[in-house]
């Protein structure tokens, strides 16, 4: 892994807001306190906290098994975690199902993406939530609306600029790089609160990489918070406002990877440093 | 952009695999092509209106019962207890006529009711104790079997009222004579055809097939479909009896047992992926039209049905290879 300090091409791309000057702290959007799953013998979350604030890409790291999908799963719905509780808004919420999380605004594009590989672009990006025809009879029998929702498809993915031909396509004809782009079209089309993604980037090239950092950002500065978990370093340091150091099932530290080293953060990761040797700036209040 | 253009030498072997699933599609109507010039050379009397209307007939009970089992294999699933479950049906609704006297209709109602409930029991099964359907319809396949043969005493059912032969009633088109059961039929795999691939629930269907954990993660109710799916299956059976007994004018408790797997042999042969979730459901009826037309065709011309059967076996081998293929090219 190379390790550069501090942020990489930090001209290239506008600095998120300046949040340290504002007197106020911004609000948080979604915490976590004490989250505990246990699977058998193996403790995947040991009472782990949380927090996204408005307006931030979180991004969340941690060595293998140190529980990021867990909590991601947790905080999304897809999993029941065994104790603790989950904050919206500063009001507790239980999840029971990633459907209800998604009633709740919060969208997951999730590692293995979760598409249905033989049907279209289209029916992915409305899987669940199809576009219905108006009147009695399209809600009776629940009749699609196949030319508006293939309409929205072909806007919703306008700006992703993947060679994508028809949204009319099976999704198993597309590289991995648009299979991505449509996961997290998808996600950023419905979000109202919250967008999850997990490891959006792996498995891309350069130029795809890039491609969903940008689609990222844009998704931030739509005013949607983030949280993105990732093991690509470069792209955590490219793109987080903040970063939630996840440790053996447990939140080790949030940094500020505008004053920290990416040496240092991975030592806190693998636990090669503790939190508390780090100095007060680099991490995030 | 790059992505959009690559190397043409990189794109040729790539377009000849895209084409593939097309063959699944394709494959039926050639298949029946062939075998429909292959046995008009053969008797004179196998290209006309009236033949097709007799395979028609002949194959009506697979083709409904078929309907069912094209809803299980493109969730993933199958039904191993289709014909056997049949059978019980039309055992009630012909001993419930005949022998308690209910009106004709009730007792048909009674026995749509008893296949309808055998398939929520599968489904039930499968969702809520999460066992595999192989296993759970093999249970299920005997089950039937033994109610219908304890029920029955091993007796046919004969003197069957009016109601329960209403689809053999014919209606004539110019020199051909139809059933009103053939109608039914088409009319049948039409709706399907329709409500599968223009309704939310019917997309689900395929998503649940497709992939399952995508369709939970996406807040589809993939076990209420599943339940529904099997209970759905079970009322084709339902109908799928009626349709016997209104070909036979008997309730024979032995029925159903070769369109078992017939119904299978229908909808892989008409290029629904075993795997689950791709697939079209008229292509079920085709698959049903050419074991149909093989058995039909081999008759006429003289040659002892086992080479039907054999026929059949080197089909679906095929249909299947060309399946895993595509699977694992995706
Ligand atoms: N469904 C599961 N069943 C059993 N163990 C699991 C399951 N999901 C996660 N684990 C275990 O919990 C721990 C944390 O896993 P995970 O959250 O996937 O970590 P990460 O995403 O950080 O690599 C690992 O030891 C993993 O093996
Ligand atoms: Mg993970």
């Amino acid at each position: 892994m190379e390790l550069n300090p501090l942020p990489n091409n930090p001209g290239q791309f506008p600095l998120p807001r300046q949040q340290a000057s504002a007197p106020a702290r911004p609000r948080p959007v979604l915490e976590a306190r004490g989250l505990v799953k246990r699977y058998g013998h193996v403790t995947a979350l040991d009472g782990t906290d949380f927090e996204l604030r408005e307006g931030e890409i979180l991004a969340v790291i941690g060595d293998n098994g140190a529980g990021k999908s867990t909590l991601i799963k947790a905080l999304s719905g897809a999993i029941i975690p065994d104790q603790g509780e989950i904050i919206l808004d500063g009001k507790p919420v239980h999840f029971r199902s990633p459907l209800d999380a998604r009633r709740h605004g919060i969208e997951t594009v999730y590692q293995d993406l979760a598409v249905a590989p033989a049907m279209t672009i289209a029916e992915n990006l409305f899987l669940g939530r199809e576009i219905l025809r108006p009147g009695f009879l399209g809600r009776l029998l629940r009749l699609i609306d196949k030319k508006k929702m293939l309409e929205e498809a072909t806007s919703s993915l306008k700006d992703l600029k993947i060679g994508i031909r028809s949204m009319s396509q099976a999704v198993e004809t597309l590289s991995g790089g648009q299979r991505q782009g449509v996961a997290v079209a998808r996600s950023a089309a419905f979000a109202k609160h919250v967008v999850i993604m997990d490891e959006p980037t792996a498995a891309l090239g350069v130029k795809e990489g890039n491609m969903v950092l940008e689609l990222i950002r844009r998704v931030r500065d739509r005013g949607l918070p983030v949280i993105i978990i990732s093991h690509n370093m470069p792209h955590v340091f490219e793109i987080a406002d903040r970063i939630h150091i996840q440790r053996l099932g447990k939140r080790a530290a949030v940094v500020n990877p505008k004053k920290i080293s990416m040496a240092h953060t991975v030592a806190v990761m693998t636990g090669a440093m503790s939190p508390e040797e780090l100095s007060p700036e680099e991490l995030a209040n | 952009m790059a992505e959009q253009q690559p190397s043409s030498a990189a794109q040729a072997p790539r377009k000849l695999l895209e084409r593939l699933p097309s063959i699944s599609v394709l494959g039926p109507f050639v298949a029946l092509l062939l075998a429909v010039i292959f046995f008009s050379t053969q008797s004179e009397r196998f290209l006309s209106g009236q033949n097709f209307s007799l395979i028609l007939q002949q194959v009506l009970v697979v083709g409904v019962l078929a309907i069912g089992q094209t809803l299980v294999i493109l969730t993933g699933g199958i039904d191993l207890s289709v014909g056997f479950v049949m059978a019980l049906g039309t055992m009630v609704m012909s001993k419930f006529a005949v022998e308690l006297g209910l009106p004709p209709l009730l007792a048909i109602l009674c026995g749509i009711a008893v296949t309808t409930a055998f398939g929520l029991l599968n489904g039930l099964l499968i969702t809520r104790i999460r066992l595999p359907p192989f296993i759970v319809t093999l249970g299920t396949m005997n089950i039937a079997f033994a109610l219908t043969q304890i029920y029955s005493k091993a007796q046919t059912v004969t003197g069957l009222p009016e109601a329960l032969l209403f689809w053999g009633n014919t209606f004539r088109l110019g020199e051909t004579v139809i059933t009103y059961g053939v109608v039914l039929m088409i009319a049948l795999y039409l709706l399907m055809w329709f409500l599968l691939s223009e309704t939310a629930p019917g997309r689900h269907l395929y998503a649940v097939g497709n992939n399952p954990e995508a369709a939970r993660l996406m807040g589809i109710p993939t076990q209420r479909v599943l339940l529904l799916t099997y209970t759905v299956a079970g009322f084709f059976y339902g109908i799928a009896g009626w349709l016997l007994v209104s070909r036979t004018s008997v309730g024979d408790p032995n029925a159903g047992q070769t369109e078992n797997l017939e119904t299978i042999t229908a909808v892989v042969l008409g290029g629904t992926s075993l795997f689950g979730g791709r697939g079209m459901i008229l292509g079920t009826l085709l698959g049903a039209i050419i074991v149909g037309v093989f058995r039909n065709g081999l008759t006429l011309t003289g040659v002892s049905s086992v080479y039907q059967v054999l026929i059949t076996g080197i089909l679906v081998i095929l249909a299947v290879t060309a399946d895993q293929l595509s699977k694992r090219r995706s």
